[in-house]
């Protein structure tokens, strides 16, 4: 295992949280790094393995995308869509002042 | 500064000498699909707010994404009609970032595998010039909601009917040096795309939206650092936004400064960009592949059958025209802006005088369209009966000049020219003996001013002829008046 060699430090986990909008506690940090540190050490020994001759796989199911024809089959269902929102009205989602 | 006759469009005469602009588009195009991208929801315009979203595109958990056929079919024909590399593999990634429209919290684009890849189109420029413009890429993405910040003061209000709309973005090399070079490029695109139908072009609806990507430097220099100008939705607003904006670059280099990369607003009311209160990380979008789309594949067979759905495009139609109607290369590139009009053309030119037809249907039909405000497509005049008048002016029946009067009462009545001719007589009078009546007319009315033309006044020649004219309401054939007065006053 590599997990000597840092490939995150703090800095990075600051940035990664505030990207994701998630506010983690300064004790926890050190730890979060650690973790961080070890899951990408353990992923970083696949590294070892040439792959030189190997295609992409991106499903081992063999399924190919499945393609829908443009007919109009969804919608209309704004009671629904608005069900979960804090705040609404006159059929718009209601939120804090965003401008950009 | 005398330098400053001889700037070429996209260049700024600065303190420090000639500067010239680098530029690059990103045309935002709407897919003219029934629904959207990857969900069933209609993509219509001006529906009731969030009435045209399925859970998929509020994000709810669990909701997965299918792709729409139609819309990979549009972006394949588009990517054969820019004469570009089509991808038979290409991969959809997820662009992260947050925003108030965007439930998902990314947006399902294509990063590392577009669908399309590199081609080339050519502009035509307004002194005729033809130039080559690089296409990086082409794929295909979602729209974002729409958020609306003036219905309540400390509040926005978001409305999601346009979240998951089927986009084509397409990049452009920074092959563009002049804001009217980035102007041609957009109307170009944007008549490839009604061409081939898989986007509307409307502007003003938002269908069609470009960033501007522009740099300035001294010519032969590496290129300058850039900014982004984000959606302009007009081919004016371009060509203003990048104007403005090389200036300021301009204006900020020869003061020593720097340009910082960033992206920035055009503001329509001052002319001017201004920079975008965006946050340092808005660029770090942390790519991923989507894990629920698997790659899209499809066979060349599949791009073969689509090849042979497309149109004749506007290069080649402009071609055919002038060989096959013997009109100007100029006549042609007015006609293959729009679809419509070539339609409209070859139906009024089918069988008649091709030159003819084409002056009068842009310099008198357009021009008339243009007064009252009419699209060609609500037209009251219909090429059948546009090319029934070009047959009369050719065959005689009638003059250029009553065929104005005709044409007038043509967009007024709808009625065939025909009929209008013989409700109202304005057959061209042509018989040799009625024109001589009229002659005798004039010569018996005017006897001094005959004399004088007899004694030496050339000049008064045309004097007879308006006077025969006049008396015949303007029907008499002007070639024969000309002929038997000739004959006449000898």
């Amino acid at each position: 295992m590599s997990n000597k060699e840092s490939i995150v430090d703090i800095p990075t986990v600051n940035k990664i949280a505030r990207l994701s909008r998630l506010n983690i506690p300064e004790a926890s940090k050190q730890n979060l790094t650690n973790d961080l540190n070890n899951i990408l050490g353990f992923v970083a020994q696949l590294d070892e393995v040439n792959t030189s001759d190997v295609k992409p796989l991106a499903s081992v199911t063999g399924h190919k995308l499945p393609l829908r024809s443009d007919k109009v089959t969804d919608g209309n269902i704004e009671d629904l869509v608005l069900k979960n929102a804090p705040e609404s009205s006159s059929g718009f989602f209601v939120v804090p002042k965003v401008i950009e | 500064m005398n330098e400053s006759f001889n700037l070429k469009p996209g260049q700024i005469n600065g303190e420090t000498g000639i500067w010239e602009m680098v530029i690059g588009l990103e045309i935002h195009a709407q897919i003219s699909s029934k629904s959207k991208l990857f969900s069933g929801a209609s993509a219509s315009f001006g529906a009731e707010a969030n009435s045209n979203v399925s859970l998929v595109d509020a994000a709810m958990p669990g909701m997965l994404p299918v792709i729409n056929e139609f819309c990979v079919e549009q972006a394949v024909k588009t990517g054969l009609a820019l004469n570009a590399k089509i991808n038979n593999v290409s991969i959809f990634d997820r662009k992260n970032y947050f925003y108030a429209d965007l439930p998902q919290g990314y947006q399902i684009s294509q990063f590392t595998k577009p669908i399309v890849g590199e081609g080339e189109i050519i502009i035509d420029l307004d002194d005729g010039l033809q130039t080559t413009i690089g296409i990086e890429r082409l794929h295909l993405e979602q729209d974002a909601g729409k958020s609306l910040h003036d219905q309540h003061p400390s509040k926005s209000y978001i409305d999601l009917n346009r979240t998951g709309v089927a986009l084509m973005e397409i990049v452009s090399k920074p092959d563009i040096r002049s804001p009217q070079e980035a102007g041609a490029y957009v109307k170009k695109i944007r008549s490839i795309l009604r061409y081939v139908g898989a986007c509307d072009g409307n502007m003003e609806e938002g269908s069609l939206r470009a960033d501007c990507n522009v740099s300035v430097r001294k010519s032969g220099e590496e290129f300058g650092t850039r900014c982004e100008i984000k959606n302009l939705n007009s081919v004016r607003f371009i060509i203003q936004a990048i104007q403005s904006e090389a200036e300021r670059q301009v204006e900020i280099l020869e003061e020593g400064g720097k340009i910082n990369q960033e992206t920035r607003l055009f503001d329509t009311s001052t002319g001017e960009t201004r920079s975008m209160r965006s946050k340092e990380d808005a660029h770090d979008y942390r790519y991923f592949p989507d894990p629920d789309l698997l790659p899209l594949e499809f066979s060349d067979s599949w791009v073969q059958k689509i090849r042979e759905t497309l149109p004749e495009l506007p290069d080649l139609l402009k071609k055919r025209l002038v060989t096959d109607f013997g009109i100007t290369p100029y006549d042609a590139s007015i006609l293959v802006e729009e679809k419509d009009y070539v339609d409209f053309y070859q139906k009024a030119a089918n069988g008649k005088d091709g030159k003819l037809t084409a002056n009068w249907m842009i310099t008198e039909l357009f021009g008339a369209l243009k007064k009252e405000n009419i699209s060609l497509s609500n037209s009251p005049i219909s090429p059948e009966n546009l090319g029934q008048l070009i047959a009369l002016i050719s065959d005689g029946t009638i003059s250029g000049k009553i065929a104005k009067d005709v044409f007038a009462e043509m967009m007024i009545s709808k009625k065939s020219p025909s009929d209008i001719v013989k409700e109202k007589g304005l057959e061209q009078v042509s018989d040799d003996t009625e024109i001589l009546k009229l002659i005798d007319k004039v010569i018996s009315e005017n006897e001094d001013k005959v004399k004088d033309y007899l004694g030496g006044k050339d000049k008064l020649f045309g004097f007879f002829v308006g006077q025969v004219m006049k008396l015949s309401q303007g029907k008499a054939n002007p070639g024969i008046v000309n002929k038997l007065l000739k004959d006449k006053l000898k």
